[in-house]
């Protein structure tokens, strides 16, 4: 069905570029999400105001919408030409970084007040307080959504074969018009999209148990694959174990 | 403690402050806070001496709580003023107008300033070493070495020397309440503020914080504002007891007056219901 120079020439490549475009959206978004989301709880209303204003606009926009926008409108408007790809990414890190603001957000108006006051008890300056005590007890809530988020980041990224650039989808798609045959196809690219969301799950439950042990919910020793037996093979698949790690 | 304790240090070689040795330390000014249109604190009076051991009592609700956190500037007053060490605590002069702080200014002052709470909040992401070494490298800036050193020797103090490697979760109330004290310690504070630091432990491990906290009263010139139920203890370590009701201090006076022959009917039913 596939011939191996047309699976070496397009189909590696769209799957190392679907990669790339996740890791560097995913990079984009984490930090927006961070930034975005501890300014919606900044003390000066007018910079409440502007955060809110940003996840309220990238939410309700369609990131596909926007990255045609990037793609082909604002090289007419402003002249700046994005090479395909940086469009793309920067789409999708800002759109997912909106949603992954409201994750931070809400995870450190979760952590219990108390803390806080503690941390004003003891003199912490506000940055002080949200870098040692609030994020890292926060940090851990994050990362189940954050996993959630990241596997609709990676399935998003299909969408960058709408402006021509040649991810996996992109070249799934193209190897459909030469060979003129589709089941076997998206049946790949669906197995493909599976496997790679399955295996940053595992990766964002190796960090999630690190860093619940570093808060010291959990034995602080986890290796890579004792984590893996431990946990049933049915939690791994529909996230449902998000606890079981905690004390 | 050692002979060089380190609360000595609170205590200025040049008296740049007036606050040592028996001066006003503390002093509300007319303070009223509400909360929702109820008037917890009303046109509140009251001053404390450096170096001075006060009990605050009171019926639930009388604002004993309220008057610690509004030391600790966790809430704000709605009137009047609170100085510490003649400075305004929420308030600072600016063109000889008095307006609401702002957060350098309040750190300033705050920085004399240290709590133990009820429930601990001792930090869950920080062994207990860290939980203590914490805010004396990153606020008074001590080198890491300087801190652990000064953590020890309070954690010996509080007699968990042994348990610096532990995460809080791993203690008992009445150890992670004692972890507490020695992290508010650490600070040097000149005032201490305890709300009820005995309340959430079970009945046997209350002595042991209790004894801390009577070493500390003995061994430094720490000033202490404590609420507790603990009437045994107010009587040991007081110095003066208030007593709230209504928003206002009802009375005041040395343990032995209040405990034994108060002025107050207030005074004496409150008390007959809680001994
Ligand atoms: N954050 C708040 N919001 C609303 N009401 C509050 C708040 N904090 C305190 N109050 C109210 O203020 C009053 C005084 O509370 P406070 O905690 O100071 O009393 P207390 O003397 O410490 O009582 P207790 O002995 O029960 O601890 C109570 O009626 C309480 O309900
Ligand atoms: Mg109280």
């Amino acid at each position: 069905m596939m011939t191996g120079a047309f699976f070496e020439n397009w189909f590696l490549p769209g799957i190392w570029i679907t990669l790339q475009v996740t890791f560097f959206s995913a990079a984009l978004a984490f930090v927006v999400s961070f930034v975005v989301g501890v300014l919606r709880a900044a003390p000066s209303r007018i910079v409440r105001i502007l955060a809110g204003a940003y996840f309220e606009i990238f939410r309700s926009t369609s990131s596909l919408v926007f990255m045609f926008w990037i793609a082909f409108t604002v090289p007419m408007l402003f002249h700046i030409q994005f090479y395909g790809m940086a469009a793309g990414v920067l789409a999708l890190g800002l759109t997912y970084g909106a949603y992954g603001s409201e994750i931070v957000r809400g995870a450190l108006a979760a952590v219990p007040a108390a803390q806080r006051e503690a941390g004003i008890a003891l003199n912490f300056t506000r940055i002080q307080r949200l870098r040692r005590i609030e994020i890292p007890q926060a940090w851990p809530e994050m990362l189940p959504p954050f996993n959630n988020l990241l596997i609709e980041l990676l399935k998003g990224t299909s969408l960058i074969s709408l402006i021509t650039v040649a991810d996996m989808t992109f070249s799934g798609n193209l190897l459909r018009l030469v060979k003129g045959e589709s089941a076997p196809i998206y049946t790949l690219l669906l197995v493909l999209y599976f496997v790679l969301a399955f295996l940053l799950t595992r990766g964002m439950r190796l960090l999630e148990r690190r860093a619940k042990a570093k808060i010291g919910q959990a034995p602080e020793k986890t290796g890579l694959f004792g984590g893996l037996r431990s946990r049933s093979s049915i939690d791994a698949v529909t996230g449902t174990a998000g606890t079981g790690g905690a004390k | 403690m050692s002979a060089e304790s380190p609360h000595t240090a609170n205590t200025p070689v040049t008296d740049a402050n007036p606050a040592v040795d028996g001066s006003e330390l503390i002093r509300f000014d007319k303070v009223t806070k509400r909360f929702a249109g109820n008037t917890v604190l009303d046109n509140l009076c009251f001053s404390v001496d450096s170096g001075k051991h006060v009990t605050l009592i009171g019926p639930s609700g009388s604002g004993k709580t309220t008057i610690l956190r509004l030391l600790m500037t966790l809430v704000k007053p709605d009137e009047g003023t609170i100085k510490v060490g003649g400075d305004y605590l929420t308030h600072e002069e600016r063109g000889g107008k008095l307006v609401p702080a702002g957060e350098k200014h309040i750190r300033e002052v705050r920085k004399n300033i240290g709590m133990v709470f009820q429930q601990f909040n001792l930090f869950p992401n920080m062994k207990v070493l860290q939980n203590i070494m914490e805010a004396p490298v990153q606020v008074l800036g001590l080198s890491k070495d300087e801190a652990e050193a000064r953590a020890r020797e309070l954690l010996d103090m509080v007699g968990l020397a042994d348990r610096c490697d532990e995460y809080p979760s791993r203690l008992s109330g009445g150890q992670q309440q004692r972890v507490a004290i020695a992290r508010a310690l650490a600070m040097r504070p000149q005032v201490l503020l305890l709300d009820e630091v005995t309340s959430a432990l079970d009945p046997e491990l209350v002595a042991g914080v209790l004894d801390v906290l009577r070493d500390v009263a003995r061994t430094t010139d720490i000033t202490m504002l404590c609420v507790t139920h603990e009437m045994n203890f107010a009587r040991d370590i007081s110095d003066q007891v208030l007593m709230f009701d209504g928003g206002k201090v009802v009375e005041s006076g040395s343990p032995e007056k209040i405990f034994g022959d108060p002025d107050h009917d207030r005074t004496r039913e409150f008390l007959s219901a809680v001994l």
